[in-house]
Protein backbone atom coordinates (compact mmCIF):
# COMPACT_ATOMS: atom_id res chain seq x y z
CA UNK A 1 0.00 0.00 0.00
CA UNK A 2 1.03 3.73 -0.86
CA UNK A 3 2.65 5.62 1.82
CA UNK A 4 -0.29 8.13 3.10
CA UNK A 5 -0.10 11.63 3.22
CA UNK A 6 -0.99 13.40 6.52
CA UNK A 7 -4.33 14.36 6.38
CA UNK A 8 -5.11 17.95 4.90
CA UNK A 9 -8.37 16.83 3.03
CA UNK A 10 -11.68 16.31 4.49
CA UNK A 11 -14.67 13.97 3.30
CA UNK A 12 -18.23 14.90 4.56
CA UNK A 13 -19.93 11.36 4.56
CA UNK A 14 -22.69 9.48 5.79
CA UNK A 15 -21.70 5.83 6.75
CA UNK A 16 -24.59 4.15 4.20
CA UNK A 17 -24.19 6.73 1.23
CA UNK A 18 -23.41 4.65 -1.42
CA UNK A 19 -21.43 8.31 -3.32
CA UNK A 20 -20.00 8.87 -0.07
CA UNK A 21 -18.80 5.27 -0.28
CA UNK A 22 -17.68 5.48 -4.14
CA UNK A 23 -15.48 8.36 -2.64
CA UNK A 24 -13.86 6.51 0.18
CA UNK A 25 -12.77 3.61 -1.71
CA UNK A 26 -10.86 5.97 -4.51
CA UNK A 27 -8.99 7.55 -1.60
CA UNK A 28 -8.38 4.38 0.08
CA UNK A 29 -6.66 3.26 -3.41
CA UNK A 30 -4.63 6.19 -4.18
CA UNK A 31 -3.25 6.63 -0.49
CA UNK A 32 -4.89 9.97 0.38
CA UNK A 33 -5.38 9.94 4.22
CA UNK A 34 -8.25 12.32 5.37
CA UNK A 35 -10.46 13.57 7.90
CA UNK A 36 -13.85 11.78 7.95
CA UNK A 37 -16.88 14.60 8.63
CA UNK A 38 -19.81 13.00 9.52
CA UNK A 39 -23.03 14.27 8.59
CA UNK A 40 -25.77 12.40 9.63
CA UNK A 41 -28.25 12.51 7.31
CA UNK A 42 -31.25 10.84 9.86
CA UNK A 43 -30.65 13.56 12.45
CA UNK A 44 -31.13 16.44 9.49
CA UNK A 45 -27.42 17.31 9.52
CA UNK A 46 -27.07 18.07 6.38
CA UNK A 47 -29.58 21.33 6.40
CA UNK A 48 -27.56 23.19 8.98
CA UNK A 49 -26.41 26.16 7.88
CA UNK A 50 -22.77 25.41 8.01
CA UNK A 51 -23.76 22.49 5.96
CA UNK A 52 -25.45 24.92 3.51
CA UNK A 53 -22.90 26.79 3.10
CA UNK A 54 -20.50 23.53 1.73
CA UNK A 55 -23.13 22.44 -0.63
CA UNK A 56 -25.96 24.06 -0.89
CA UNK A 57 -27.98 21.19 -2.25
CA UNK A 58 -27.16 19.25 0.90
CA UNK A 59 -25.91 16.15 -0.55
CA UNK A 60 -23.09 13.67 1.02
CA UNK A 61 -20.57 13.47 0.01
CA UNK A 62 -18.27 16.98 0.25
CA UNK A 63 -14.75 16.61 -0.13
CA UNK A 64 -12.51 19.90 1.59
CA UNK A 65 -9.08 20.77 0.10
CA UNK A 66 -8.48 23.50 1.67
CA UNK A 67 -10.27 25.94 1.19
CA UNK A 68 -11.81 24.38 -1.90
CA UNK A 69 -15.47 22.16 -1.80
CA UNK A 70 -16.00 20.30 -4.06
CA UNK A 71 -19.32 18.01 -4.15
CA UNK A 72 -20.88 15.13 -6.40
CA UNK A 73 -18.90 12.14 -6.00
CA UNK A 74 -18.51 11.91 -9.94
CA UNK A 75 -16.97 15.54 -9.60
CA UNK A 76 -15.09 14.38 -6.88
CA UNK A 77 -13.24 11.51 -8.57
CA UNK A 78 -12.15 13.58 -11.34
CA UNK A 79 -11.23 16.07 -9.51
CA UNK A 80 -9.01 13.71 -7.48
CA UNK A 81 -7.69 12.38 -10.76
CA UNK A 82 -6.41 15.30 -11.43
CA UNK A 83 -5.30 16.76 -8.79
CA UNK A 84 -3.48 13.53 -7.32
CA UNK A 85 -2.76 11.75 -9.86
CA UNK A 86 -0.57 8.87 -8.03
CA UNK A 87 -2.38 5.55 -8.94
CA UNK A 88 -4.57 6.42 -11.49
CA UNK A 89 -8.15 5.46 -11.89
CA UNK A 90 -8.48 5.76 -15.13
CA UNK A 91 -6.33 4.09 -17.61
CA UNK A 92 -4.68 6.91 -19.88
CA UNK A 93 -5.92 7.71 -24.00
CA UNK A 94 -3.17 5.13 -25.18
CA UNK A 95 -3.35 3.71 -28.59
CA UNK A 96 -2.68 0.65 -27.69
CA UNK A 97 -6.41 0.48 -26.07
CA UNK A 98 -7.82 3.82 -26.75
CA UNK A 99 -11.27 2.70 -25.63
CA UNK A 100 -10.14 1.87 -22.45
CA UNK A 101 -10.63 4.88 -20.16
CA UNK A 102 -14.07 5.59 -21.74
CA UNK A 103 -15.35 2.11 -21.02
CA UNK A 104 -14.83 2.80 -17.83
CA UNK A 105 -16.24 6.47 -17.86
CA UNK A 106 -19.01 4.78 -19.63
CA UNK A 107 -19.56 2.20 -16.67
CA UNK A 108 -19.35 4.88 -14.30
CA UNK A 109 -22.28 6.48 -15.88
CA UNK A 110 -24.50 3.31 -15.78
CA UNK A 111 -23.95 3.23 -12.31
CA UNK A 112 -24.58 6.60 -11.57
CA UNK A 113 -26.98 8.11 -14.21
CA UNK A 114 -29.03 4.02 -14.76
CA UNK A 115 -28.92 2.40 -11.86
CA UNK A 116 -28.42 4.46 -8.50
CA UNK A 117 -30.81 7.21 -9.15
CA UNK A 118 -34.02 5.01 -9.39
CA UNK A 119 -33.78 3.01 -6.29
CA UNK A 120 -31.77 6.01 -4.28
CA UNK A 121 -33.80 7.10 -1.20
CA UNK A 122 -35.96 10.40 -2.53
CA UNK A 123 -36.89 8.01 -5.55
CA UNK A 124 -38.34 5.24 -3.56
CA UNK A 125 -40.22 7.48 -1.34
CA UNK A 126 -41.75 9.15 -3.82
CA UNK A 127 -42.74 5.75 -6.07
CA UNK A 128 -43.46 4.26 -2.88
CA UNK A 129 -46.06 7.15 -1.86
CA UNK A 130 -47.34 6.24 -5.71
CA UNK A 131 -47.18 2.38 -6.15
CA UNK A 132 -46.85 1.52 -2.67
CA UNK A 133 -43.53 -0.34 -1.01
CA UNK A 134 -43.88 -3.84 -2.34
CA UNK A 135 -44.32 -2.44 -5.79
CA UNK A 136 -41.26 0.21 -4.94
CA UNK A 137 -39.06 -2.56 -4.01
CA UNK A 138 -39.55 -4.53 -7.47
CA UNK A 139 -39.07 -1.57 -9.78
CA UNK A 140 -35.70 -1.15 -7.68
CA UNK A 141 -34.85 -4.28 -8.17
CA UNK A 142 -36.01 -4.38 -12.21
CA UNK A 143 -33.77 -1.23 -12.96
CA UNK A 144 -30.71 -2.90 -10.92
CA UNK A 145 -31.14 -6.07 -13.12
CA UNK A 146 -31.94 -4.08 -16.26
CA UNK A 147 -29.01 -2.11 -15.50
CA UNK A 148 -26.54 -5.17 -14.85
CA UNK A 149 -27.19 -6.84 -17.87
CA UNK A 150 -25.89 -3.82 -19.28
CA UNK A 151 -22.89 -3.89 -17.13
CA UNK A 152 -22.72 -7.86 -18.17
CA UNK A 153 -22.78 -6.97 -21.84
CA UNK A 154 -20.26 -4.62 -21.75
CA UNK A 155 -18.17 -5.83 -19.81
CA UNK A 156 -18.63 -9.92 -21.20
CA UNK A 157 -15.02 -9.73 -23.11
CA UNK A 158 -13.62 -7.48 -21.35
CA UNK A 159 -13.23 -8.33 -17.66
CA UNK A 160 -10.37 -9.55 -16.21
CA UNK A 161 -9.50 -10.10 -12.45
CA UNK A 162 -11.57 -6.48 -12.42
CA UNK A 163 -13.65 -4.95 -14.20
CA UNK A 164 -11.66 -3.74 -17.05
CA UNK A 165 -8.77 -5.76 -16.87
CA UNK A 166 -6.52 -7.04 -14.04
CA UNK A 167 -6.36 -3.50 -12.29
CA UNK A 168 -9.04 -1.59 -10.52
CA UNK A 169 -10.04 1.33 -12.00
CA UNK A 170 -12.95 3.98 -12.01
CA UNK A 171 -15.69 1.50 -13.39
CA UNK A 172 -14.58 -0.38 -10.35
CA UNK A 173 -14.81 2.52 -8.31
CA UNK A 174 -18.63 2.72 -8.90
CA UNK A 175 -19.48 -1.14 -9.24
CA UNK A 176 -18.13 -2.11 -6.12
CA UNK A 177 -20.84 -0.82 -3.78
CA UNK A 178 -23.37 -0.89 -6.18
CA UNK A 179 -22.95 -4.43 -5.77
CA UNK A 180 -22.78 -4.99 -2.58
CA UNK A 181 -25.93 -3.43 -1.80
CA UNK A 182 -28.06 -4.87 -4.50
CA UNK A 183 -26.70 -8.20 -3.22
CA UNK A 184 -27.44 -7.24 0.52
CA UNK A 185 -30.52 -4.86 -0.07
CA UNK A 186 -32.27 -6.28 -3.26
CA UNK A 187 -31.26 -9.51 -2.84
CA UNK A 188 -30.32 -9.61 -6.23
CA UNK A 189 -29.22 -13.50 -7.33
CA UNK A 190 -26.04 -12.72 -8.81
CA UNK A 191 -25.83 -15.95 -10.47
CA UNK A 192 -27.53 -14.26 -13.52
CA UNK A 193 -24.56 -12.22 -13.91
CA UNK A 194 -21.08 -13.92 -14.03
CA UNK A 195 -18.76 -11.50 -15.08
CA UNK A 196 -20.29 -9.27 -12.08
CA UNK A 197 -20.19 -11.81 -9.73
CA UNK A 198 -16.39 -12.89 -10.75
CA UNK A 199 -15.29 -8.55 -10.14
CA UNK A 200 -17.03 -8.90 -6.93
CA UNK A 201 -15.37 -11.50 -5.78
CA UNK A 202 -12.04 -10.02 -6.51
CA UNK A 203 -13.08 -6.56 -4.90
CA UNK A 204 -14.33 -7.91 -1.59
CA UNK A 205 -10.89 -9.43 -1.19
CA UNK A 206 -9.42 -5.89 -1.57
CA UNK A 207 -8.38 -4.09 1.96
CA UNK A 208 -9.12 -0.78 0.71
CA UNK A 209 -12.80 -1.69 -0.24
CA UNK A 210 -13.35 -3.34 2.93
CA UNK A 211 -12.25 -0.46 4.84
CA UNK A 212 -14.42 2.16 3.02
CA UNK A 213 -17.62 -0.21 2.75
CA UNK A 214 -20.39 1.63 5.47
CA UNK A 215 -19.54 -1.09 8.84
CA UNK A 216 -16.34 0.66 8.91
CA UNK A 217 -16.99 4.05 9.29
CA UNK A 218 -17.20 6.04 12.53
CA UNK A 219 -20.69 6.76 12.41
CA UNK A 220 -21.65 3.13 11.47
CA UNK A 221 -24.59 2.39 13.85
CA UNK A 222 -23.73 -0.98 15.36
CA UNK B 1 -10.29 13.74 -60.49
CA UNK B 2 -9.80 9.95 -59.67
CA UNK B 3 -7.35 11.50 -56.78
CA UNK B 4 -10.36 14.00 -55.77
CA UNK B 5 -12.44 11.57 -55.16
CA UNK B 6 -10.46 9.27 -53.29
CA UNK B 7 -9.29 12.08 -51.11
CA UNK B 8 -12.96 12.80 -50.25
CA UNK B 9 -13.60 9.19 -49.95
CA UNK B 10 -10.70 8.79 -47.20
CA UNK B 11 -12.09 12.29 -45.09
CA UNK B 12 -15.89 10.80 -44.73
CA UNK B 13 -13.73 7.58 -43.26
CA UNK B 14 -12.11 9.87 -41.30
CA UNK B 15 -15.03 11.65 -40.39
CA UNK B 16 -16.17 11.31 -36.55
CA UNK B 17 -19.89 9.34 -36.91
CA UNK B 18 -22.52 10.24 -34.19
CA UNK B 19 -25.38 7.52 -33.86
CA UNK B 20 -28.07 9.97 -32.25
CA UNK B 21 -32.13 9.85 -31.98
CA UNK B 22 -33.34 13.69 -32.72
CA UNK B 23 -35.16 13.66 -29.31
CA UNK B 24 -32.79 12.06 -27.84
CA UNK B 25 -31.21 14.45 -24.79
CA UNK B 26 -28.07 12.99 -24.54
CA UNK B 27 -27.34 13.00 -27.80
CA UNK B 28 -28.55 16.70 -28.11
CA UNK B 29 -25.57 17.51 -25.49
CA UNK B 30 -23.50 15.59 -27.73
CA UNK B 31 -24.54 17.59 -30.83
CA UNK B 32 -23.57 20.72 -28.83
CA UNK B 33 -20.43 19.63 -27.55
CA UNK B 34 -19.25 18.57 -31.82
CA UNK B 35 -20.70 21.89 -32.87
CA UNK B 36 -18.89 24.06 -30.31
CA UNK B 37 -15.73 22.29 -31.10
CA UNK B 38 -16.12 23.04 -34.71
CA UNK B 39 -15.79 19.09 -35.50
CA UNK B 40 -17.46 18.06 -38.41
CA UNK B 41 -19.39 14.38 -38.00
CA UNK B 42 -22.26 12.00 -40.07
CA UNK B 43 -25.64 12.08 -38.62
CA UNK B 44 -26.73 8.25 -38.26
CA UNK B 45 -30.04 8.39 -37.30
CA UNK B 46 -31.25 5.47 -34.59
CA UNK B 47 -35.04 5.47 -34.47
CA UNK B 48 -35.90 4.07 -30.96
CA UNK B 49 -39.55 4.39 -31.16
CA UNK B 50 -38.72 1.50 -33.93
CA UNK B 51 -36.62 -0.24 -31.86
CA UNK B 52 -33.27 0.25 -34.35
CA UNK B 53 -30.84 0.25 -31.23
CA UNK B 54 -31.73 -3.69 -30.91
CA UNK B 55 -30.66 -4.03 -35.18
CA UNK B 56 -27.69 -6.58 -35.02
CA UNK B 57 -25.36 -3.77 -36.62
CA UNK B 58 -26.05 -1.36 -33.30
CA UNK B 59 -25.84 -4.09 -30.75
CA UNK B 60 -22.30 -5.18 -32.13
CA UNK B 61 -21.37 -0.85 -31.22
CA UNK B 62 -23.26 -0.67 -28.06
CA UNK B 63 -24.68 -3.80 -27.08
CA UNK B 64 -27.04 -1.93 -24.25
CA UNK B 65 -28.62 -0.05 -26.94
CA UNK B 66 -28.66 3.27 -26.25
CA UNK B 67 -27.80 6.61 -28.27
CA UNK B 68 -25.62 8.46 -28.56
CA UNK B 69 -22.58 6.10 -30.05
CA UNK B 70 -19.17 8.17 -31.46
CA UNK B 71 -17.41 6.35 -34.02
CA UNK B 72 -14.12 7.53 -34.62
CA UNK B 73 -11.97 5.85 -36.80
CA UNK B 74 -12.06 2.18 -34.85
CA UNK B 75 -12.78 3.83 -31.81
CA UNK B 76 -16.49 3.19 -30.59
CA UNK B 77 -17.56 5.64 -27.46
CA UNK B 78 -20.63 5.49 -25.81
CA UNK B 79 -22.17 7.13 -23.05
CA UNK B 80 -22.63 11.07 -23.46
CA UNK B 81 -20.63 11.51 -20.38
CA UNK B 82 -17.57 9.40 -21.72
CA UNK B 83 -18.13 11.12 -25.04
CA UNK B 84 -17.71 14.18 -23.99
CA UNK B 85 -14.27 13.06 -22.12
CA UNK B 86 -13.06 11.76 -24.95
CA UNK B 87 -13.81 14.56 -26.71
CA UNK B 88 -12.14 16.67 -24.51
CA UNK B 89 -9.16 14.52 -24.59
CA UNK B 90 -8.36 13.81 -28.28
CA UNK B 91 -9.70 17.87 -29.38
CA UNK B 92 -8.28 19.46 -26.93
CA UNK B 93 -8.71 22.97 -29.33
CA UNK B 94 -11.55 24.70 -28.22
CA UNK B 95 -11.68 23.41 -24.36
CA UNK B 96 -15.25 22.99 -23.22
CA UNK B 97 -13.92 22.74 -19.53
CA UNK B 98 -12.02 25.28 -17.72
CA UNK B 99 -8.90 24.24 -16.71
CA UNK B 100 -9.05 25.36 -12.95
CA UNK B 101 -10.25 22.51 -11.15
CA UNK B 102 -12.60 24.09 -8.90
CA UNK B 103 -14.35 25.35 -11.66
CA UNK B 104 -14.31 22.10 -13.94
CA UNK B 105 -15.48 20.77 -10.49
CA UNK B 106 -18.74 22.36 -10.90
CA UNK B 107 -18.98 21.91 -14.77
CA UNK B 108 -18.95 18.03 -13.64
CA UNK B 109 -21.49 18.61 -10.88
CA UNK B 110 -23.78 20.40 -13.00
CA UNK B 111 -23.79 17.87 -15.85
CA UNK B 112 -24.45 15.48 -13.44
CA UNK B 113 -27.37 17.04 -11.86
CA UNK B 114 -28.80 16.76 -14.88
CA UNK B 115 -27.37 13.22 -16.08
CA UNK B 116 -28.37 11.13 -12.60
CA UNK B 117 -30.83 13.72 -11.22
CA UNK B 118 -33.19 14.34 -13.54
CA UNK B 119 -32.62 12.71 -17.07
CA UNK B 120 -32.94 9.35 -15.90
CA UNK B 121 -36.02 9.91 -13.68
CA UNK B 122 -38.43 11.48 -16.83
CA UNK B 123 -36.91 8.73 -19.59
CA UNK B 124 -38.72 7.02 -21.58
CA UNK B 125 -38.70 4.13 -20.11
CA UNK B 126 -39.79 5.89 -16.57
CA UNK B 127 -42.57 7.09 -18.13
CA UNK B 128 -43.45 4.40 -19.59
CA UNK B 129 -43.57 2.47 -15.86
CA UNK B 130 -45.41 5.41 -14.66
CA UNK B 131 -48.11 5.64 -17.84
CA UNK B 132 -48.65 1.59 -16.77
CA UNK B 133 -48.65 1.27 -12.75
CA UNK B 134 -50.08 4.64 -11.81
CA UNK B 135 -51.89 6.18 -14.41
CA UNK B 136 -51.18 8.07 -17.95
CA UNK B 137 -52.12 11.42 -16.00
CA UNK B 138 -49.21 10.78 -13.78
CA UNK B 139 -46.48 10.84 -16.34
CA UNK B 140 -46.79 14.81 -16.61
CA UNK B 141 -46.61 15.61 -13.38
CA UNK B 142 -44.07 12.74 -11.92
CA UNK B 143 -41.54 14.00 -14.73
CA UNK B 144 -42.38 17.61 -13.65
CA UNK B 145 -41.76 16.77 -10.14
CA UNK B 146 -38.10 15.62 -10.49
CA UNK B 147 -37.27 18.44 -13.21
CA UNK B 148 -38.54 21.21 -11.40
CA UNK B 149 -36.31 19.50 -8.26
CA UNK B 150 -33.07 19.52 -9.95
CA UNK B 151 -33.83 22.97 -11.17
CA UNK B 152 -34.09 24.32 -8.06
CA UNK B 153 -30.94 22.47 -7.41
CA UNK B 154 -29.50 24.27 -10.38
CA UNK B 155 -30.23 27.55 -9.16
CA UNK B 156 -29.06 27.04 -5.92
CA UNK B 157 -25.53 25.85 -7.04
CA UNK B 158 -24.78 28.18 -9.71
CA UNK B 159 -26.15 31.24 -8.52
CA UNK B 160 -23.02 32.28 -7.12
CA UNK B 161 -20.79 31.02 -10.36
CA UNK B 162 -23.11 31.78 -13.64
CA UNK B 163 -21.61 34.74 -15.64
CA UNK B 164 -22.71 34.87 -19.20
CA UNK B 165 -23.13 31.17 -18.97
CA UNK B 166 -23.66 28.79 -16.53
CA UNK B 167 -20.22 28.84 -15.10
CA UNK B 168 -18.48 32.05 -15.74
CA UNK B 169 -18.50 33.55 -19.44
CA UNK B 170 -17.59 30.89 -21.77
CA UNK B 171 -19.83 28.17 -22.74
CA UNK B 172 -18.76 24.81 -21.17
CA UNK B 173 -19.74 21.46 -20.45
CA UNK B 174 -22.70 22.43 -17.97
CA UNK B 175 -23.67 24.63 -20.70
CA UNK B 176 -24.16 21.68 -23.25
CA UNK B 177 -25.59 19.25 -20.66
CA UNK B 178 -28.39 22.06 -19.12
CA UNK B 179 -29.91 23.27 -22.29
CA UNK B 180 -31.42 20.01 -23.38
CA UNK B 181 -32.76 19.47 -20.23
CA UNK B 182 -34.25 23.02 -19.90
CA UNK B 183 -35.95 22.47 -23.77
CA UNK B 184 -37.29 19.47 -22.38
CA UNK B 185 -38.55 20.77 -19.27
CA UNK B 186 -40.53 23.50 -21.18
CA UNK B 187 -41.11 22.16 -24.21
CA UNK B 188 -42.48 18.33 -23.16
CA UNK B 189 -43.54 18.77 -19.23
CA UNK B 190 -44.66 22.13 -18.37
CA UNK B 191 -41.87 23.24 -16.30
CA UNK B 192 -42.83 26.29 -14.64
CA UNK B 193 -39.92 28.46 -15.26
CA UNK B 194 -41.12 31.52 -13.33
CA UNK B 195 -39.73 29.61 -10.46
CA UNK B 196 -35.84 29.00 -12.63
CA UNK B 197 -34.76 32.82 -13.52
CA UNK B 198 -31.18 31.58 -14.36
CA UNK B 199 -31.89 28.33 -15.97
CA UNK B 200 -34.09 30.92 -17.93
CA UNK B 201 -31.52 33.76 -18.72
CA UNK B 202 -29.04 30.48 -19.60
CA UNK B 203 -31.71 29.25 -22.02
CA UNK B 204 -32.64 32.60 -23.83
CA UNK B 205 -28.62 32.73 -23.99
CA UNK B 206 -28.60 29.17 -25.91
CA UNK B 207 -30.91 30.15 -28.12
CA UNK B 208 -28.58 33.11 -29.40
CA UNK B 209 -25.93 30.55 -30.09
CA UNK B 210 -25.98 28.54 -33.74
CA UNK B 211 -23.88 25.90 -32.18
CA UNK B 212 -27.11 25.06 -29.68
CA UNK B 213 -29.79 25.73 -32.24
CA UNK B 214 -27.57 23.86 -35.02
CA UNK B 215 -28.35 20.74 -32.13
CA UNK B 216 -32.15 21.26 -31.05
CA UNK B 217 -33.93 18.13 -31.83
CA UNK B 218 -36.15 20.11 -34.81
CA UNK B 219 -33.39 20.52 -36.87
CA UNK B 220 -31.52 17.23 -37.20
CA UNK B 221 -32.55 15.20 -40.39
CA UNK B 222 -34.44 12.47 -38.49
CA UNK B 223 -36.94 14.89 -37.08
CA UNK B 224 -40.44 14.27 -38.27
CA UNK B 225 -40.88 17.02 -40.91
CA UNK B 226 -43.32 19.76 -39.83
Amino acid sequence: MAAKDSPKLGLYSYWQSSCSWRVRFALNLKGISYEYKAVNLLKGEQFTPEFEKLNPLHFVPVLADGDVFISDSYAILMYLEEKYPRRPLLPSLLPSNPQHKALNLQVASIVSSSIQPLHMLSTSKYLGEKVGPQEQLLFAQTNVEKGFHALEKLLKNIVGKYATGDEVYMADVFMAHQIAMATERFKIDMSKFPSLSRIYESLKAIPEFLESSPEEQPDAVK
Amino acid sequence: MVHQHEHEQAQQQNKLKLYSYWRSSCSFRIRIALNLKGLDYEYIPVNLLKGEQFSPEFQKLNPIGYVPVLVDGDVVVSDSFAIFMYLEEKYPQIPLLPSDLAKKALNIQAANIVSSSIQPLQNLAVLKYIEEKVSPEEKVPWAKFHIEKGFGALEKLLKDHAGKYAIGDEVAMADAFLAPQILAGIQRFNVDMAKFPLLTRLNEAYSELPEFQKAIPENQPDAPSA
